[in-house]
């Protein structure tokens, strides 16, 4: 913290913006050089396939660098006015699920706005972290401008408490974005939170089908279901369920499920134990309450932590594998009549991070669009991402932007109102 | 217009016209009507302009960014080692070794028949073409060339042998009458044909008029016919080229399915943009959801562009994901090519002797 804050005093804050974009640029063009072993490492890291680490999150890690390096000096039109000032020190947490890539959502327009930064990787996931370490020291990034530290609970609360933090931006639980948000009321503390989700996938009768079934499976099963906006509760119009179904089973049983530096592994390994634990539990109360569960018949490696792709039908608006984040590759598929009832469904839940809509029809999508409360809404496509779209929740998924110009100015404050 | 099918006494159930499809000489049923019986069902009517446009303008329709994109992400599998030397020799059985140029003649043709036969001299554990195709005026002469190697004689042997295919329907713009069409497909037949490629009517298609399109490719089904029985395949090209979007070749796909083809092709090479990735995605997503509703198994065949080994493998991928690996057989999957068999010979020989050698050490046919 204290190195944070000198680098920021004596540095970081006097450079010009053009010069701190060139910090950036220098970031993304090393990201891309290293890409491959940056996606090993993070496979590595988080268990999550090559195939994924290779073509999205590396790329989009070095896209988000260049996206912001571009913003640097255009302080000015970042929607606060002229001179809009940095805030000071950055205290960061991120999650397991995509460790490079949130590292890179939260230091990029941090270091583009002039703050600097103390950054807290989850704690089962800190390898790509420290390897990006490397990185700012080959980029000859000044000392204390980015700071890593790495460790569990205690470390992030500690980060959250400091006195000297001048905004906290938080991507994780509900529960402990929570926590973060009482221990930061009445301190003057900025705060960003990206919690959880419970995303609607809303697929209707005029949908381009077989492209529909590829959204829904990649907007659960991408990343094992370990995705915050993951289309995790499918919502059918009745009179397709069962086509839609049948598509979704045939289609489940060509993912390869395996090795995840197999480059061709479809879907990878559950990132903890207690992670696995949790999904257990969670699917066991679905086929309890009375939902049917299936798997494709699928090989799983004897060691290590694996979770088979899984579809519940006949889910109700009040089971808890409808309600709660389950964070796996579970999904569950609900049905609806109209598009008034599919809306009223999607919004039924504490979260609004994202949803989906899949129609042929513009109007349709446009209409919906504007009535569901989610943060994103992809209309037909699923889990895309875009340094230049600012992502962010509704109610229980948190509060604020990232990326875009709204992500730039969470880390900005008028001329003249910072402290 | 109404095409008598002569079918009218038949349940509307479509397995049992999948039934009737597959085993058209077990009843007294014509292959023509077998082909239209499987649209009857479907369609709840007879076969007119209206009923297929209701028919073809209900299916759901594609979205173009996600069909290229799943396309994109078939392309990135990685296919190396064994697998890799099983899917090259896969590839040179469903190729249809190709020559359609206005100055083909039978000396071309023989060479052709050839390389067929044999592609690569060095090496005598490669495996055959599936075909060669031809214009209908060397069918021939491509018979000939084949001697024992041609299919239905070395069938008598019990071996697998290469077939001759015939374009046919005034190839490749299809624009003649109906007529000068059928004596076409007749002659190639007669000649001794195994497959016949006929041509769509674009024109026709593009200005709706599906019936005519419907009734075109029914008429070109029962001119397959052979009085021994064993009738000549028929594969229906889209020309996806000219029909442009994705969601007019899902209604030619279905159009050609539901009048009877045995395979559906993108192209004929002598267009501008021919078999691309995801258009091949898009039709085997055609004939597997065909196979779905009927049991009954259509074929599917790039054409045109594919001129790599790498490319080659990429559709191998995409068929066994999409219509499942037993459409991997020179029945129901071939390439349409010239170029690529070199290309995949090469590797051939670079996985034999670990090392590449050249375009010299491969022959042009």
């Amino acid at each position: 913290m204290k190195a944070a804050r000198r680098a920021y005093d004596r540095v970081w804050s006097k450079m010009s913006g053009s010069d701190r974009g060139k910090y950036l640029f220098r970031i993304a063009r090393l990201v891309q050089e290293r890409a491959r072993e940056l996606a090993v490492a993070e496979s590595l890291n988080n268990g999550k396939p090559i195939k994924e680490s290779r073509d999205l999150d590396i790329p989009l890690v070095a896209a988000w660098f260049f996206y912001y390096a571009g913003w640097a000096d255009k302080l000015d039109y970042a929607g606060l006015g002229a001179n809009p000032k940095a805030l000071g020190v950055a205290g960061q947490i991120i999650p397991w699920n995509f460790p490079l890539l949130m590292l890179a959502w939260k230091i990029a327009p941090a270091l583009a706005a002039g703050n600097t930064v103390v950054l807290k990787p989850a704690e089962t996931t800190p390898l790509t972290a420290l390897l990006f370490a490397e990185i700012l020291q080959q980029a000859d990034l000044p000392p204390g401008v980015v700071n890593i530290v790495t460790g569990a609970g205690a470390t992030g609360q500690a980060l959250v408490r400091h006195p000297d933090v001048d905004k906290i931006a938080f991507t994780g639980s509900t529960a402990v974005g929570r926590e973060i948000a009482r221990a930061t009321a009445g301190t003057g503390k900025r705060l960003t939170l990206e919690l959880g989700g419970k995303a609607a996938n809303i697929v209707f009768d005029d949908a381009p089908i077989d492209q529909a079934i590829e959204g829904v499976v990649n907007g659960i099963f991408f990343n094992q279901g370990h995705v915050c906006c993951a289309g995790s509760r499918l919502l059918v119009q009745e009179n397709v369920h069962d086509d839609v179904v049948e598509r979704l089973k045939q289609r489940l049983s060509t993912l390869r499920l395996g090795d995840p530096l197999d480059k061709n592994t479809d879907i990878g390994a559950i990132n903890s134990a207690e992670q696995l634990a949790r999904i257990q539990e969670l699917t066991a109360a679905g086929e309890e309450e009375g939902a049917t569960r299936w798997s494709p018949a699928c090989e799983i490696p004897a060691n290590g932590f694996w979770f088979a792709p899984t579809i519940f039908t006949g889910v109700q608006s009040s089971s808890r594998i409808a309600r709660e984040e389950i964070f796996g590759p579970v999904l569950s598929i609900l049905t609806f009549r109209t598009p008034q009832e599919a809306i009223a469904k999607a919004n039924n839940t504490p979260y609004g991070l994202s949803a989906g809509i899949w129609s042929d029809k513009g109007s349709r999508i446009l209409a919906v669009a504007d009535g569901l409360k989610a943060g994103v809404v992809w209309s037909n496509t699923f889990n895309r991402f875009d340094p230049a779209s600012p992502f962010g929740g509704y109610k229980e998924s948190g509060y604020g932007r990232e990326g875009g110009k709204q992500g730039l100015s969470a880390y900005l404050a008028p001329s003249g109102g910072a402290k | 217009m109404t095409i008598d099918t002569g079918a009218g006494s038949r349940t509307a159930h479509p397995a049992s016209s999948a039934e009737a499809a597959r085993a058209p000489h077990t009843t007294a049923q014509s292959a023509s009507s077998a082909g239209a019986a499987r649209a009857l069902d479907l369609l709840d009517g007879p076969v007119t302009d209206t009923t297929l446009r209701r028919y073809l303008e209900g299916i759901p329709g594609v979205d173009a960014v996600g069909l290229e994109q799943r396309a994109a992400s078939l392309g990135t599998r990685s296919i190396k080692t064994s697998s890799k030397k099983l899917a090259l020799d896969r590839v040179i059985e469903l190729i249809d070794l190709t020559t359609l140029e206005g100055s083909d003649t039978p000396g071309k043709v023989r060479s052709l028949v050839a390389k067929a036969i044999t592609p690569d001299p060095s090496d005598p554990s490669c495996p055959q073409v599936a075909a060669v195709c031809v214009y209908g005026d060397l069918v021939p002469v491509a018979i000939e060339a084949l001697g024992a190697h041609h299919a239905p004689r070395a069938k008598a042997h019990g071996v697998t042998g290469i077939s001759v295919a015939a374009v046919a329907t005034a190839f490749p713009s299809g624009r003649a009458s109906l007529a000068v069409k059928l004596a076409d497909v007749a002659d190639a037949v007669a000649a001794g044909a195994d497959e016949i490629d006929m041509v769509i009517d674009r024109g026709a298609f593009l200005a709706g008029r599906y019936g005519e399109v419907f009734e075109q490719i029914v008429a070109v089904k029962e001119a397959c016919r052979r009085k021994d029985g064993d009738d000549a395949h028929l594969k229906v090209i889209l020309e996806v080229g000219e029909l442009v979007t994705y969601d007019n070749v899902r209604r030619a796909s279905w159009l050609a399915v539901l009048a009877g083809a045995d395979f559906i092709k993108t192209s004929t090479g002598k267009v501008t943009s021919n078999a691309t990735l995801p258009v091949t995605l898009l039709m085997l997503e055609v004939v597997r959801d065909w196979h779905r509703m009927t049991g009954e198994k259509v074929g599917v065949k790039p054409a045109g562009g594919i001129r790599t080994s790498k490319d080659a493998i990429k559709y191998l991928v995409t068929v066994a994901e999409t219509a499942g690996e037993e459409w991997l057989q020179p029945h129901l999957f071939r390439f349409g090519a010239s170029s690529l068999l070199n290309d995949v010979l090469l590797q051939r020989q670079k996985i034999r002797t670990g090392h590449y050698s050249g375009a010299d050490y491969v022959t042009i046919d």
